[in-house]
């Protein structure tokens, strides 16, 4: 039985249909890669994963268990958490509490804490006491992966680590994620930039107008396939 | 000469069968003290003059999104206008009238001024604020009562222009001339009000009220001065509803801080009219009006009950039918008394993969 | 020396609506709701208190203790089952709500209680005064202003110093993310509304022993609660605390020059405030 998965997924804002029946799944510690272009619906994909948007129950599937009507704050407490596409940190806490809100309905048992994410993230600690939007892009990303990671999650949903960062934070960035895997963490990320999706991943699925159109291990996608999939054209 | 392939317009059927009704009401109700009794002729006077409230609080909070409790300030500066005016000036009644709507807008001046400057919900309380403000130093104003209050002189009353032609046509007694008289009054500034708001919705001006009132930042961007578009609205409400003030209380011919000032009877009432015959139209305060006579006919006795009642159905509508009575009626029937929605008929609208844009 | 005495008279005056206010700016602090019924709510925790003070033969302040968690209830019921319904982007639907609330309690309370006008026996404590330096301040007074400072600190704690208060501060700022966080937007809105009416229940006790009060003065409170956040800056306790004792300070000012200026002149000092400071005299930096 899978981790996370999803059955026949969709998903609607109005009368504009962003998913049209959408089958991943995420197994005991993997790392699943979800690649596409701009409005391909892989941020509904994860909305819809972590309760922000809400489907049919038998849609999103935990240990087999029907979650996806449920909503979010449901979903965190039962170990999925999500780095939402902005950091979208709150301006009106400090860097520490930030970070201790994400642990807001986790009992404390499990590998992170604040000493294991400032272990992580040492400069986090030095900038503590700060508001949380006082931090540059990097260290706001690090802050939301941080927050989490608080609630000691089974899967963790990142969706676009990469948005707007220079290349070498977002190489600090990702090398934090073996460390995140080692503790225990499934992972699925959410990315534009294909070659850091494919360095990572140990599988990744390709979606294209709300639809995957291929999936494979990083080692079977040819480039081709891959461009043809993310395009719906051929090279 | 070509026809052009498409019409711009806001009429439907029955909207023009609703004008022509409209316009025989008017007549009947023109004419209708020949035949009506003095009870009839006062409690028209009363939905005559609340409906009037109520246009002019749906204007602002429907269409304008301002979100007023201090139309009170209005009606009771604008009565006391009057009665100042009377008092102290000896003008005649009806000539006076015009100075409480002059003096509402004075008022509001001032008023918009401190209010704009709160956003939101607490732009109610602020103008609640300056009708409390008002309501004081009325109080302290001794030559027309203090916070006792006065009565409308004898000698005023007596000359009051258009009462002995009114005596003689419908042969009755000077007390009722005089309602007759403020019936008509109440009448003419009910069609007025409701003849201009409709007419300043289908203007320019109005879209770009309902877009501001939808959404300020876009409405912006499209070149829409919100901020002139809340003055102008405010201002008219308040000279709008200060003109009913001082008619309320010429009819009535007695005048206290505490009643022209109300909080309950000018603002609470109005609001519960606009929200239970549904906000945002033109039609749903009619609909609101009559509702509320009819409560208030049948259950005023009960006092405190009635007014439990009233609020807790305010509550519920907005709970649970946040566009009124109204709203519930056009949504099944489809029915539109007053269009102001823009429609596109003929053309080649079923063609949409092929839009004709020919002249 | 009259003058002293008036201002510190005004000073204590402050406490009390500061204490209206708190309840207020917690309300709106957090969701962004203006609760019309805000003062009614006050005048109905004083005829609980006056009720359980009548009917137990409580001491008032032990009666407090009783009143807040059934306040907290109503308050939690309010928000959860009504208020959280008419949340949103439309102020219209919550300030059309609350005003037709305002009109339900206060003839709810008139039905009940008659409209003759009530006060919530405090036995010596009532008339019991101390001399400080040059003027003499009444025990009831003092209380109510250090009950104020006493409710903020405890606000403060509450906000920045709790899980719950951090709950508060991220659903203010964005109740989505705040989702992700396993934080339910809906209960932390009906818990601050709870919040809000255990501080009204304060409120009420020294409303209640201090003046006589019927069902119609609720709106009344309301203005003058706020007048002082509007005063203090939207969102800041301690300007809340400023703001109430500026009305208050500014009505006995009133008082003192002519007994039939006195709720005027506090409003013409709001008016004043708002023409110099329009954001308040302590704004909060991230509205």
């Amino acid at each position: 039985m899978a981790l996370l998965e999803t059955h026949g997924l969709t998903a609607h804002y109005g009368d504009f249909q962003a998913l049209f029946g959408v089958d991943i799944r995420l197994d005991q510690g993997e790392c699943v890669a979800i690649i596409g272009a701009n409005g391909a619906g892989k941020s509904s994909l994860l909305r819809s994963l972590s309760g922000v948007l809400r489907q049919e129950p038998g849609m999103v599937l935990l240990d087999g268990r029907p979650i996806g009507a449920l909503p979010a704050d449901d979903i965190v407490a039962l170990g999925i958490s999500m780095v939402p596409e902005g950091r979208r940190l709150f301006p009106s806490l400090s860097v520490e509490e930030n970070l201790m809100i994400g642990a807001y309905r986790s009992s404390g048992n499990g590998a992170w804490d604040l000493d294991a994410v400032y272990g992580m993230f040492p400069m986090l600690k030095e900038r503590r006491t700060a508001p949380g939007n006082a931090l540059s892009g990097g260290q706001q990303q690090m802050v939301a992966i941080g927050r989490a990671l608080m609630s000691n999650p089974r899967v963790l949903l990142c969706d676009e680590l990469s948005l707007g960062l220079a290349p070498v934070i977002i190489r600090d960035i990702y090398a934090a994620l073996p460390r995140i895997r080692q503790a225990g963490a499934s992972v699925i990320i959410v990315e534009q930039d294909i070659g850091q999706a494919l360095k990572v991943a140990d599988r990744v699925y390709c979606m294209m107008e709300g639809k995957v159109t291929l999936e494979g291990t990083p080692e079977e996608l040819s480039r081709d396939a891959i461009h043809k999939a993310y395009f719906g054209v051929a090279a | 000469m070509r026809t052009p392939p498409y019409l711009v317009s806001t009429r439907t059927r029955t909207s023009t069968f609703g004008a022509i009704a409209a316009a025989c009401l008017v007549v009947v109700a023109i004419v209708l003290p020949a035949f009506a009794g003095r009870g009839l002729i006062q409690d028209l006077f009363f939905i005559f003059t609340m409906l009037v409230l109520a246009q002019f609080w749906n204007l602002l909070a429907g269409y304008g999104g301002l979100v007023s409790v201090g139309q009170q300030a209005f009606v009771g500066f604008g009565a006391y206008m009057l009665f100042g005016s009377v008092i102290l000036w000896g003008l005649n009644p009806i000539a006076a009238l015009l100075l409480s709507g002059v003096g509402a807008l004075l008022l509001a001046i001032p008023t918009a001024f401190f209010a704009f400057r709160l956003q939101g919900a607490y732009f109610a309380i602020g103008t609640w604020v300056v009708a409390e403000v008002a309501r004081l130093v009325v109080a302290q104003w001794r030559s027309v009562g203090g916070g006792t209050g006065t009565s409308m002189p004898r000698e005023a009353r007596e000359v009051m222009w258009g009462v002995t032609w009114i005596q003689s046509v419908f042969d009755v007694r000077d007390s009722a001339a005089r309602d007759i008289l403020a019936y008509w009054l109440a009448l003419a500034l009910l069609v007025a009000t409701i003849g201009g708001i409709y007419w300043l919705l289908r203007t320019k001006r109005g879209l770009a009220l309902a877009a501001v009132r939808d959404n300020m930042e876009a409405a912006k961007s499209v070149g829409v001065d919100a901020a002139r578009m809340k003055w102008m609205v405010f201002l008219i409400a308040a000279f709008g509803t200060g003109l009913a003030g001082g008619l309320i209380f010429l009819q009535n011919g007695r005048i206290s801080p505490d009643s022209a000032f109300s909080v309950i009877d000018w603002t609470a009432f109005v609001i519960f009219i606009v929200v239970i015959g549904g906000i945002g139209t033109i039609e749903g305060p009619i609909i609101g009006v009559l509702v509320f006579f009819a409560l208030q006919t049948l259950f005023a006795d009960y006092g405190s009950w009635y007014l439990i009642a009233l609020g807790g159905i305010g509550i519920v509508i907005m709970l649970f039918a946040p566009r009124g009575l109204w709203g519930l009626i056009s949504d099944k029937s489809g029915i539109q008394l007053f269009p102001i929605r823009r429609r596109l008929s003929g053309g080649k609208l079923a063609d949409r993969s092929k839009p004709s844009r020919e002249e | 020396m009259i003058w002293v005495d008036t201002i510190v008279q005004g000073i204590l005056l402050g406490g009390l609506y500061a204490l209206f206010a708190a309840g207020l700016s917690l309300v709106f602090g957090i969701m962004r709701l203006v609760n019309l019924a805000h003062g009614d709510l006050i005048v109905l925790a004083a005829y609980l208190l006056l009720v359980i003070v009548s009917m137990l033969g409580l001491n008032p302040f032990v009666a407090a203790l009783v009143a807040m968690p059934v306040m907290f209830a109503i308050g939690y019921g309010l928000q959860r089952f009504v208020l959280n319904r008419v949340l949103g982007a439309d102020i219209l639907p919550p300030l059309l709500v609350t005003f037709g609330l305002s009109v339900v309690i206060q003839n709810v309370l008139q039905e009940g209680f008659s409209a003759d006008s009530r006060r919530i026996p405090a036995g010596t404590l009532e008339t019991a005064s101390l001399p400080i330096g040059p003027v003499t301040v009444g025990l009831m007074p003092l209380l109510t202003l250090l009950s104020a400072i006493g409710v903020i600190l405890a606000l403060q704690w509450l906000f920045y110093r709790t899980s719950l208060g951090r709950a508060f501060r991220a659903t203010s700022d964005d109740p989505v993310t705040a989702g992700l966080m396993g934080i339910k937007p809906q209960r932390v809105f009906a818990q601050a509304t709870g919040i809000a009416m255990v501080v009204v229940t304060i409120a009420a006790l020294y409303l209640g022993t201090r003046s006589n009060f019927d069902p119609t003065i609720g709106p009344a409170r309301l203005i003058y609660a706020f007048e002082a956040v509007i005063i203090g800056g939207l969102g800041s306790l301690w300007g809340t605390l400023a703001g109430g004792i500026i009305i208050g300070v500014a009505q006995t000012l009133g008082a003192a020059i002519n007994p039939e200026w006195q709720i005027l002149a506090g409003h013409l000092a709001f008016l004043l405030v708002l023409l110099v400071r329009p954001r308040g005299l302590f704004p909060r930096a991230n509205d």
